[in-house]
C-alpha cells in the first residue's frame, strides 16, 4: 500500500479511514433520521406554519427538515459515509488479504509463550513420528499448515489456520455499504439535486396545468432516475407525473403515455378493500405500439425501465344530482342542483353569492364501529364481554358487523363573496347512531380541523323529507298561531279554562318565535331578561317542554298538510321531534343556510399511479446479497490459528482466533488433551 | 496415522441419523402433499417459498435434534385440530377438542398460560437452585411453544374457512406476530439453554416473553384484536412469508440478547451471583444472540426493502419503520464494532444491549403507535 502523499491529505485519509469517524457519521445519520421521523415530513408548508409558528418554520425550511432525506446534508453524510467506509477498505484490504494467505509461520518461540492459549506438550513417542501425527491431526480436523524447518539444530514450526474466509466478510460488507450507499445516492437523484443548487431547474409552486409549467420545472424523459406521481380519470390519460419537492412540484416529462381504461376497487364481504386494480393502456411515441395491462398493488408493472404501481385512488370529476333545503325558510320543499367533482358551481341565496366546490365523493364508506363518524361515539369496550369473546375463538364470535359499508359521501366547500369557505362532509344515507338513524352532515372551518357533524333525523321511511316539513312548519310564523292553540287545547284539557289557553296559545307562540330566531341560545337570553334568577332553571325546564309539546303538535300539523295520517303518541314520535328541535337548533351553527343531500350520482373515479426509473436498485440488490453473505462470513466463519513448535522431548502448542468467544476456549481444551494423548504414545 | 484417525471430525451429513432422515422425508413429503393439494393456487413465488421453508426446516432440524420432536407433534396435533372442524368455523366453540385445546384461540391462551408457569418456574427453579424445577420449566416452555404453532397453524385454517378470500397466512397483525414473537423468543431460549447445558437464564428471558403474553391478552381482551381481518391489499403478498419472520426473528434474539444482559448486570452488580452462570458465559450468549439478529435483522430489511419496492414502488421511502429498522440496525452494528474491533467487554456492552431492545421495541411498538406512515396496519 502506498502511503499518500502530503502530510495533509495523509491526515485527511487517517481521518476518514477511521473508526471513529465512522461511528461519528453512523450516530449523525441515525440523528439525522429520528428527526425526519419525528417531524411529519413533506407536509403542505402552510401545515408546518401552523405548528411551528413564522420563525422556527424558517429555521426549519432553512435547515431542510422537511424533506430530510433528500436535503443536501443529508445526502452529504452519505456521501461522507461511502468516503470513510471506502478508505476504511483501502487501508484494511491488504491487512485482510495478507491475513487470509499468511500462516504466520515465523512466529518465534518467544512471541508464542506470549499468547494467553498455549500449552507444553511432554512428546512420549518416537521423535521420527511427532511431525507426521501432528500434521496429520491437524489434517484430520481441518486445519491447513505449513512447516517451518531452518536447519537440523532449529527446532520445527508447524503453522496451521482454518477459517481465514472470514476475512472475506469484512470484505463482503464494508464493500456492500459503500455499493448500497451508491445505488441510493444515484436513486436519490443527484445530478438534479446539483441542478437544482445551480439554478437550472426550479421548483413550481403554482397551481398550474401540466402543459403550462415552464421548461426550467421540467425534467426531459432522459432524465436518470425519478419517482412520482399522477392520477389519471377513468378515460383520461397523461404524458407527465409530478415530482414533490419541497414546497411544490417539479414535471417530469414521461417517454410514453398511460391511458386509464378502467379502475376497479373490489371488497371483501365486510366492506373492506380487497383489491384496487388499474387497467391501462400504455402509447408508446417511439415504437407506435400500444401496451395493455392491469396494475394492482403488489404488481407494478415494468415498461422501458419505468415501474408503474398502483399507489392510491380518488375521484376523478363524479356527477352528483343534489337535493338542496334551505335550512330556515318556511319552503317545505328542495331545489335540484348539480355539480361534478373538482368543479365549482354557483348558488344564489337571496342577494347573496355563493361558489359551492364539491372535491370529493366516496361511494364507499367503511365505519369499524357501527356508529357512525361522530368522533365521540367511540365504540363500546366492555373488558369482560371481550375477554369473553377472546378465550372463545378468533373466528366466529366475530362481533357482527365490526365494519361495514355505510354508503356514499361527498365533501363540499361553500365560499362566500369574500373567499371565505366552509367545507362540509355529508352522508347520502341516513346512519345508525344510538340505536336510530340520521342523516349526518359536517362542517368545519379549516382543513386541519376536525369535522362538527349535525345529525337530521330520519323520518319513519328512513328520508330527510319529514325532517324538513317539519323545520318548515317550526320557521312558518304565520302557522305558530294554530301550533299553539292546538298545544294550549291538549295542554288544558278543561274547556273552562278559556283564558288560561288563550294565555297559554300567547306564550307557546312567543316562544317558538324566540326559538326559530336563534335556537335555545335565543331562548337562553329571553329567560336570563326575563325571569328572576332564582327562577331560571325551573323556567328553562317548562319551557322546553311546552316547546317539546309544540313541535310535536307542529310535526302533526305539517304531517296534516302533506296529506299523512297523524303520528301515533308514542316514544318513538317524542324522540322524533326531540331530535328534529335539536337539528333546528344546531342549523344555526351550521355555518350555510343550505343543506345539500345526495339525490343520486354517477361515479367517475382516478387511479393514483407512482411511476419511477430506479437504475440504483440492482446496484442496491447486489450490494444486499454481498452484505448477507459478508455477515455470515464474519459471524459464522470463525478464523482459528494453531502453532505447534516441535522441540525435542518436547511440543509447545499456541492457539490464537480473532473471535475470542466460549466456543474457541472449548476448542482449545480440546486440542490441548488431544495433542497430549496423541504425543504420549 | 491410524492414531489419529479417531479424531476425524465427521462430516455433517454422514453424522446424521436414520431418524434425521425419517424427518426430512417426512418434511419432503409433507411439503409435496401440500404443493399437490394446493399448488393451483400458489404463484410461482409461493411454491418456491414452500419448498425452500421445507428445506430449511430440515437444516433446522438437522442442526438442532429436538425440532425433529416438536415439528411432527405440532402438525400432528395441529392435522387433529383441523380435522375436528369438518369445515364449519362454528365448531370451534363446541367440539370438545377444538373448544379446550385446539381452536386456535384455545390454543394461544395454552401457550399464554404455559409461558406465565414456565416464567414463574424458573424463578422458581433458580430460588430453590433446583434443577428438577428448572427441567420441568423447560418441559412447560416447549409445551408453551408447541401450543403457540398449533394455534397459529389452525389460525391459518381457520382464516380460510372465514372465507376462501380471507384465508392468510396468521403473521400479519400486531395481534398474530406477538405469538410469533413469543415462539421464536422461547425457541431461541430454548436452543442456548442446550447449548450453554445452563437453565438458569430462563428466570430472564421467560419474563419478556410474558411481557408480550400480557400485551396480547390486553390486545385480545381490551382491545377486541383477536380476530381474524381480511387483508388489505398492501399486504397481500408472498414477501410477507419472509420479511415478516425474518424480522421476529432478529426482534426475538435481542429480546435475549437484552435479558441476558440484564442477568449480566445482576452478576456483576453481585445480585443472584452463585445462582447465575459465569459473566464469560453470559458475555458469549449475549453476543451470539446479537449477532444472530443482527444476521437475521439484515436479512429482513433487505427482504422489507424488496417487497417495498413491488408494493410501494421504492425500496427505500424513508418510512418511520424503515427509518428506525434503519437505526437499530446502526445500533447493533456499533455495538458489535465495538466488542470485536475494539474489543470491548463487560457491564458497559450489557447495559447497551439492554437500551438496544428499548429502541427496538420502539421500531417494533412505538412507531406504529406515535409516528404515521407506510406501515399504517397494526394500530393499538
Ligand atoms: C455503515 C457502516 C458500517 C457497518 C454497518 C459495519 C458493520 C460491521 C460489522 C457488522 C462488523 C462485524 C464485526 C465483526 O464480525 O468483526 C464490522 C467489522 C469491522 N468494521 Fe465495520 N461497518 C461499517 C463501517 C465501518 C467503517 C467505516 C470502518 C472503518 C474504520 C469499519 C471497520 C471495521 C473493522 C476493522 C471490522 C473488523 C473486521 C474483522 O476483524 O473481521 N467498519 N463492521
Amino acid at each position: 500500500m502506498q502511503a499518500p502523499r502530503t502530510s495533509f491529505s495523509r491526515a485527511v485519509y487517517e481521518l476518514f479511514s477511521s473508526m471513529r469517524f465512522a461511528i461519528s457519521l453512523l450516530t449523525l445519520l441515525a440523528i439525522a433520521s429520528i428527526i425526519g421521523t419525528v417531524l411529519k415530513q413533506s407536509e403542505p408548508y402552510s401545515n408546518y406554519i401552523i405548528e411551528l409558528g413564522p420563525f422556527w418554520f424558517k429555521i426549519f425550511a432553512l435547515l431542510g427538515l422537511y424533506d430530510v432525506y433528500h436535503t443536501g446534508w443529508f445526502l452529504g453524510i452519505l456521501v461522507f459515509l461511502v468516503l470513510s467506509t471506502g478508505s476504511c477498505i483501502y487501508r484494511q484490504t491488504p491487512l485482510m488479504l495478507r491475513e487470509i494467505r499468511s500462516f504466520r509461520e515465523h512466529a518465534t518461540e518467544a512471541s508464542l509463550r506470549g499468547f494467553a492459549h498455549r500449552a507444553d506438550l511432554a512428546v512420549g513417542i518416537a521423535p521420527a513420528a511427532v511431525l507426521e501425527r501432528l500434521t496429520g491431526y491437524l489434517a484430520v480436523r481441518g486445519y491447513r499448515y505449513k512447516i517451518r524447518a531452518e536447519g537440523e539444530a532449529q527446532p520445527v514450526l508447524i503453522a496451521a489456520k482454518t477459517g481465514s474466509y472470514t476475512r472475506l466478510g469484512y470484505l463482503l460488507t464494508h464493500g456492500a455499504i459503500v455499493i448500497i450507499c451508491i445505488g441510493g445516492l444515484i436513486d436519490g437523484n443527484v445530478p438534479l439535486k446539483v441542478q437544482e443548487l445551480l439554478g437550472y431547474k426550479k421548483v413550481e409552486t403554482r397551481d398550474l396545468a401540466s402543459n403550462q409549467v415552464p421548461a426550467i420545472s421540467r425534467l426531459s424523459p432522459a432524465n436518470l432516475s425519478f419517482r412520482g406521481s399522477i392520477s389519471i380519470p377513468e378515460g383520461g390519460a397523461a404524458d407527465v407525473i409530478y415530482l414533490n419537492v419541497a414546497d411544490g412540484y417539479l414535471v417530469q416529462d414521461l417517454p410514453f403515455q398511460i391511458h386509464l381504461k378502467k379502475f376497479r376497487i373490489e371488497h371483501y364481504a365486510t366492506g373492506q378493500p380487497k383489491s384496487f386494480e388499474s387497467d391501462i393502456v400504455i402509447t408508446d411515441p417511439d415504437s407506435k405500439k400500444g401496451f395493455e395491462g392491469t396494475v394492482s398493488v403488489n404488481h407494478p408493472i415494468v415498461y422501458r425501465g419505468v415501474a408503474i404501481y398502483q399507489a392510491g385512488f380518488g375521484d376523478g370529476g363524479s356527477r352528483l344530482t343534489l337535493n338542496g333545503w334551505n335550512l330556515f325558510s318556511p319552503a317545505a320543499g328542495s331545489f335540484p342542483f348539480k355539480g361534478e367533482v373538482n368543479q365549482a358551481s354557483r348558488l344564489a341565496n337571496g342577494q347573496t353569492q355563493y361558489s359551492v366546490e364539491i372535491t370529493d365523493f366516496k361511494a364507499f364508506n367503511v365505519q369499524d364501529t357501527g356508529e357512525g363518524e361522530d368522533d365521540e361515539a367511540a365504540p363500546p369496550r366492555d373488558f369482560w364481554r371481550n375477554a369473553e369473546r377472546a378465550l372463545g375463538d378468533a373466528a366466529s364470535s366475530a362481533p357482527k358487523k365490526r365494519a361495514h359499508n355505510v354508503g356514499p359521501s361527498f365533501q363540499y366547500k361553500i365560499r362566500d363573496a369574500q373567499g371565505q369557505a366552509k367545507e362540509f362532509h355529508s352522508f347520502m344515507l341516513p346512519l345508525l347512531l344510538e340505536g336510530r338513524r340520521y342523516f349526518v352532515s359536517g362542517v368545519r372551518g379549516a382543513p386541519n380541523e376536525p369535522f362538527r357533524y349535525l345529525r337530521f333525523p330520519a323520518d319513519e321511511n328512513g328520508a330527510i323529507d319529514g325532517y324538513m316539513r317539519l323545520r318548515g312548519t317550526l320557521f312558518d310564523k304565520t302557522l305558530y298561531p294554530e301550533i299553539a292553540r292546538r298545544f294550549a287545547i291538549s295542554a288544558t284539557p278543561n274547556a273552562a279554562e278559556q283564558a288560561l289557553r288563550i294565555k297559554l296559545a300567547e306564550s307557546t307562540a312567543k316562544l317558538l318565535e324566540i326559538f326559530a330566531r336563534g335556537g335555545f341560545e335565543e331562548l337562553a337570553k329571553f329567560i336570563e331578561g326575563s325571569v328572576a334568577k332564582a327562577e331560571q332553571e325551573k323556567a328553562a325546564e317548562a319551557y322546553f317542554k311546552v316547546l317539546e309539546r309544540a313541535g310535536f303538535e307542529a310535526w302533526q300539523l305539517s304531517r296534516e298538510r302533506a296529506g299523512q295520517k297523524p303520528a301515533q303518541i308514542d316514544e318513538q314520535t317524542a324522540l322524533f321531534v326531540r331530535d328534529s328541535l335539536n337539528a333546528a337548533n344546531d342549523s344555526f351553527y351550521y355555518g350555510s343556510p343550505v343543506y345539500f343531500q345526495l339525490d343520486h350520482y354517477d361515479e367517475v373515479l382516478s387511479s393514483g399511479l407512482q411511476l419511477t426509473r430506479s437504475p440504483g436498485k440492482n446496484i442496491v440488490y447486489a450490494g444486499s446479497v454481498l452484505l448477507i453473505l459478508g455477515v455470515f462470513a464474519m459471524f459464522y466463519i470463525r478464523e482459528r490459528r494453531i502453532w505447534l513448535l516441535v522441540k525435542s522431548g518436547e511440543v509447545l502448542f499456541a492457539m490464537s482466533s480473532n473471535r475470542k468467544t466460549l466456543d474457541f476456549e472449548n476448542e482449545f481444551g480440546q486440542h490441548k488433551s488431544n495433542l497430549a494423548n496423541l504425543l504420549k504414545g | 496415522m491410524e492414531a489419529v484417525q479417531d479424531y476425524r471430525q465427521v462430516s455433517f451429513f454422514r453424522g446424521l441419523s436414520g431418524f434425521d432422515w425419517v424427518y426430512a422425508a417426512l418434511l419432503a413429503a409433507g411439503s409435496v402433499y401440500a404443493f399437490n393439494l394446493y399448488g393451483g393456487y400458489m404463484d410461482v413465488y409461493e411454491k418456491g417459498i414452500l419448498f425452500l421453508i421445507a428445506a430449511l426446516l430440515v437444516g433446522l432440524g438437522w442442526f438442532w435434534k429436538p425440532v425433529r420432536i416438536l415439528l411432527p407433534a405440532v402438525a400432528l396435533l395441529a392435522l387433529f385440530g383441523v380435522s375436528q372442524y369438518h369445515g364449519e368455523l362454528a365448531r370451534a366453540g363446541q367440539a370438545f377438542w377444538l373448544k379446550y385445546l385446539f381452536a386456535s384461540q384455545s390454543a394461544i391462551m395454552w401457550m399464554s398460560a404455559l409461558f406465565v408457569m414456565a416464567t414463574g418456574g424458573y424463578w422458581l427453579g433458580l430460588a430453590l437452585r433446583s434443577d428438577f424445577v428448572n427441567r420441568v420449566s423447560a418441559a412447560i416452555t416447549w409445551s408453551a411453544t408447541a401450543m403457540g404453532l398449533i394455534g397459529l397453524l389452525v389460525r391459518w385454517y381457520e382464516s380460510y374457512l372465514i372465507g376462501a378470500d380471507v384465508g392468510h397466512i396468521p403473521i400479519s397483525n400486531l395481534y398474530e406476530v406477538f405469538i410469533l414473537f413469543s415462539i421464536l423468543t422461547a425457541l431461541l431460549y430454548l436452543y442456548y439453554e442446550q447449548y450453554y447445558a445452563n437453565r438458569q437464564l430462563g428466570a430472564f428471558v421467560l419474563p419478556v416473553i410474558s411481557a408480550a403474553v400480557a400485551f396480547l391478552l390486553w390486545y385480545a381482551f381490551g382491545r377486541d384484536a383477536q380476530h381474524i381481518q381480511p387483508l388489505v391489499p398492501a399486504l397481500q403478498s408472498y414477501w410477507m412469508k419472509l420479511h415478516v419472520p425474518a424480522n421476529f426473528v432478529g426482534y426475538g434474539a435481542f429480546a435475549v440478547a437484552a435479558m441476558v444482559g440484564v442477568a449480566y448486570l445482576f452478576k456483576s452488580k453481585g445480585l443472584l451471583a452463585n445462582r447465575l452462570p459465569d459473566l464469560a458465559v453470559l458475555d458469549d450468549v449475549m453476543y451470539k444472540a446479537i449477532a444472530i439478529g443482527f444476521a437475521f435483522f439484515t436479512i429482513a430489511t433487505i427482504l422489507g426493502a424488496m417487497w417495498a419496492a413491488e408494493a410501494w414502488g421504492g425500496y427505500w421511502s424513508w418510512d418511520p419503520k424503515e427509518t428506525w429498522a434503519l437505526i437499530v440496525w446502526l445500533n447493533y452494528a456499533a455495538w458489535l464494532h465495538i466488542r470485536l474491533v475494539k474489543g470491548l467487554r463487560g457491564a458497559m456492552l450489557a447495559w447497551w444491549a439492554v437500551v438496544g431492545l428499548v429502541v427496538t421495541v420502539f421500531a417494533f411498538l412505538g412507531v406504529n403507535m406515535f409516528l404515521s406512515g407506510l406501515h399504517s396496519y397494526g394500530t393499538l
